[in-house]
């Protein structure tokens, strides 16, 4: 399906236009300087099924983290993956540094894909001593063996600890690791378009299994890196795996709003979101892209009690509490899902990323108890109206740059 | 892309303790050498017929699914994936007669770990374009999250057109890639032994030739402790590595007696390195054809060989012999009558093998002994060692093979994607298993299990022997 997704254009190849008119647009917010119409949190009619990527109403984007520190064991996770897919979350997502102990994340998902159905699966790959050719062809592959469920996470190693795993190259600062990782993005992005989909033809009669005129050198040359290209995988089938990075400090705020489809805010009030979900999409405008074609979530730890009352004295009257590692949700998921509403509703942003403080507790609270609330309400879907990670977060499928930049 | 030798690898004595003997196999009582059976997923080769209706995709995951559980239902010790970093060229374009596009290795495996129990998983991994620490961690999470089924392929790449796609980029040389490749592997293993047996990391610190890497493994020792090791060569170089180092070694023998000559040779390096005959399982890639009748087989495998080699896959396989441009010419019409362009680069991202000169002039004297034309020669001359009859047949012949020392077992490499095995499994492998010479049923859990082969978990390091 052509649409118009930018993708960020690379140094030597002329800027992306597409040849299709705009997609309508998929949310109401578009500047976010108003709050968005309050959506009927009474409705109980789930949205209808549609068409891949259509013109959708708002919708509330759910997400949550599986990270268990150390965990080794297919068991640790896959408990936590159902939970995430019968949950009808959007995504999942796994952390991952050289430096901590753990499991490879991408490897982990890969080896969730078969026994998830819709949950999209986000690891974080890093970008700093790694090779992007490797990079873009495991998530590529990753989006094959899950059907069009990948997400990336990018992630950046800046110690030297994390240099001498590797003793290729001295560390570098947290600017040099992000301007590289957005380096790297737009050559996972060249590659991954570096095959059309159709080229694959199997033509007999000229024995020919492809047609070589829609295979595409990449030919990016970035600071630290070249890449030739093509890809060894063909063209995924989201085109493009979701990008989600976190947008808090200006540096990665900085990679995320040129690069992301998905943006992840710390921030403990629904005043704080609405402004910076305000403030990243007016940077994203000013960067050429799209500010419709993002989706800002809000990214906080909750810790869940059994019951259902309410939050704690201390958690700003039922909201998180600021603290050094990021906003911490404490309290009961009913009360987490009135804050769920209350800052959707009130447009400030499209969703939630949460982090469970004891991961088998609070996933299971999450989805049993807010997840489903929201569900009784309407406010959240009632199931997977698609099938891909892009379908369930309104993103359209992007264009390849090379039908784009040929039809102008 | 293809598999190339690995060196030598000067090693220091191995560790005085004796290893522990392999788990028994509870093999049915029998005369006949137990026998091991592997699968190559069907892929970026010549010898994949993708016109063949029957031939589905070579991507979707479900192909994989497919001919995994196959070679699982068939008690396979394991499933091999091929590797590829840059798309082939001929004559300066991206070669587009065969399959071209496959998936990355381990992240396939991961997730064909979550629809198979026992069967190994074996990966094609460079060892010119990584980096020790992240691949060591990435396949020990396959041994982990596989339960212990991982193994590792270890190629180096051929030159600076691979390096056009990596940040190191140029050409390292033959003699640099193998001495890197041995260091490679080396260090890994020194990762995968860095924790101590009761589960806490320790630090390690290797300063070598080519790697000068310290720090903290982020794992603990994996299933198999160290995943199966698998190297592919032919030169004496090769050889000793693979007798110092590896567990399985991949070959391209074909007849019956070079692969006996190749058996003893190998298997007769191993006590130079402290292993015994058993520590090395033999393992030769081949293509195996099954009809009702012998004759019917052999009628079924002639026009596979059709299908492989099409007019233009014959003209290709001629322009690599000759090094240059034949597209003037018949592909059922004379083999070219001029000698062979010796330093040619018609061929990228494929190795050329042997002498251009040699190889023109065998080409000829099949095509004058046998009166063919330029297509029927490259048939003839293209093939790899084939197992053709009826079922009763293959399995003797196989049998006789494993019998006879001339390999421990087989890698099939089916010609359709993804049924290319539902005719083995269903209709050789009960035969070889009423012969008493394969397994009716997996006798453990992990690769190392299946191959006979100990776990060096199992073994004290010579790091806690210091201690």
């Amino acid at each position: 399906m052509p649409d118009s997704t930018p993708t960020p254009p690379a140094p030597q190849t002329p800027p992306a236009v597409s040849s299709t008119p705009p997609a309508p647009s998929t949310s109401p917010v578009v500047s976010s300087t108003a709050p968005a119409p309050t959506p009927p949190i009474a409705s109980s009619t789930p949205p209808a099924p549609t068409s891949p990527v259509p013109p959708t109403p708002r919708r509330l984007h759910l997400a949550a983290a599986i990270d268990v520190p150390g965990a080794t064991r297919v068991a640790d996770f896959l408990p936590l993956a159902r939970f995430a897919d019968e949950g009808l979350l959007d995504f999942l997502t796994l952390g991952d540094s050289f430096a901590a102990p753990g499991l490879d994340a991408l490897s982990v998902l890969a080896r969730l894909a078969p026994e998830t159905r819709r949950v999209g699966l986000v690891p974080t790959v890093t970008t700093t001593h790694t090779e992007p050719f490797h990079v873009q062809a495991q998530l590529a592959t990753l989006d094959w063996v899950s059907r069009g469920r990948a997400g990336w996470r990018p992630g950046v190693s800046t110690s030297e600890n994390e240099a001498r795993l590797f003793g290729r190259r001295a560390a570098v600062t947290a600017r040099e690791a992000w301007r590289e990782a957005g380096e790297v993005v737009e050559a996972a992005r060249l590659l991954w378009d570096s095959w059309e989909d159709d080229a694959e033809i199997r033509d007999i009669p000229s024995g020919r299994f492809v047609d070589r005129d829609k295979l595409h050198y990449a030919d990016y040359a970035g600071t630290t890196f070249s890449v030739r290209g093509p890809s060894i995988v063909p063209r995924p089938p989201q085109g493009h795996p979701v990008i989600v990075a976190d947008a808090d400090d200006p540096v990665r705020r900085d990679f995320a709003v040129r690069h992301a489809d998905v943006l992840l805010v710390e921030t403990s009030s629904r005043e704080q979101a609405a402004a910076f979900s305000a403030e990243v999409r007016a940077e994203a405008a000013r960067a050429g892209r799209e500010p419709a074609d993002l989706r800002v979530l809000a990214s906080l730890t909750v810790e869940l009690s059994g019951g259902e009352q309410a939050a704690e004295p201390g958690h700003g009257g039922g909201g998180p509490r600021p603290t050094a590692h990021g906003p911490h949700y404490r309290g009961g998921p009913v009360d987490l899902a009135e804050l769920i509403g209350d800052w959707y509703a009130a447009g400030a942003v499209d969703g939630f990323h949460l982090r469970p403080a004891e991961p088998g507790r609070d996933l299971e609270r999450l989805v049993n108890g807010t997840a489903a609330l929201l569900q009784h309400r309407g406010v959240f879907r009632a199931f997977h109206p698609g099938s891909t990670l892009r379908e369930h977060l309104g993103l359209a499928r992007p264009a390849n740059l090379h039908l784009t930049a040929s039809a102008t | 892309m293809s598999h190339q030798r690995l060196p030598q690898q000067p090693r220091p004595a191995p560790p005085q303790q004796p290893r522990p003997a392999p788990p028994r196999r509870s093999q049915p009582p029998g005369t006949h050498r137990p026998l091991h059976l592997a699968a190559h997923f069907p892929g970026v080769n010549s010898t994949t017929v993708w016109s063949d209706p029957r031939s589905g995709s070579q991507i979707a995951f479900d192909s994989f699914v497919h001919l995994a559980r196959t070679a699982e239902r068939g008690l396979f010790d394991f499933f091999f994936l091929a590797e590829g970093l840059r798309l082939r060229e001929h004559k300066g374009r991206i070669h587009d007669l065969d399959v071209v596009g496959r998936p990355e290795s381990l992240a396939v495996l991961n997730a064909v770990a979550a629809v198979t129990e026992r069967l190994g998983l074996a990966a094609t991994v460079n060892s010119t374009f990584n980096e020790p620490y992240e691949l060591a961690r990435r396949l020990a999470s396959l041994d982990h999250l596989s339960d212990g089924r991982a193994a590792w392929n270890v190629v180096t790449s051929s030159d600076a057109f691979t390096g056009e796609n990596f940040r190191r980029g140029g050409y390292l040389d033959r003699a640099e890639r193998y001495t890197r490749a041995a260091e490679f592997v080396a260090t890994a293993r020194e990762l995968w032994d860095s924790w101590s047996p009761d589960g806490t990391p320790r630090p390690f610190a290797h300063h070598g030739r080519h790697f000068s890497i310290e720090g903290e493994f982020t794992l603990p020792r994996s299933p198999q402790g160290h995943p199966v090791v698998i190297q592919a060569g032919d030169s004496a170089e090769g050889r000793d590595f693979a007798a110092s180092t590896a567990d399985v070694i991949f070959t391209r023998h074909g007849t019956l007696a070079a692969g006996q000559e190749f058996y003893a040779d190998v298997k007769g390096r191993l006590p130079g390195y402290g292993r015994t005959a058993d520590d090395l399982k033999i393992m030769p890639g081949v293509t195996v054809v099954v009809g009702d009748t012998d004759a019917e087989a052999q009628e079924k495998a002639t026009e596979i060989r059709r299908l492989q080699v099409s007019p233009q896959n014959a003209l290709l396989a001629a322009e690599q012999v000759w090094g240059t441009d034949l597209s003037g010419f018949d592909p059922d019409g004379p083999l070219p009558a001029f000698d062979p362009v010796v330093d040619s680069d018609v061929v990228q991202g494929r190795v050329r093998q042997g002498d251009p000169r040699a190889l023109a002039e065998k080409w000829r004297g099949l095509a004058r002994a046998k009166n063919l034309s330029l297509r029927e020669t490259a048939i003839e001359a293209t093939g790899r060692q084939s197992f053709i009859g009826s079922a009763a047949t293959v399995a003797e012949a196989m049998s006789h093979f494993v019998d006879s020392r001339a390999a421990d077992g087989f890698i099939l490499v089916p010609h359709l994607t993804p049924g290319g095995l539902d005719e083995f499994v269903d209709q050789v492998v009960p035969l070889l298993q009423e012969r008493g010479a394969f397994r009716t049923a997996y006798t453990g859990p992990t690769l190392r299990d299946h191959l006979g082969l100990s776990h060096p978990a199992t073994r004290q390091t010579p790091k806690d022997a210091a201690a």
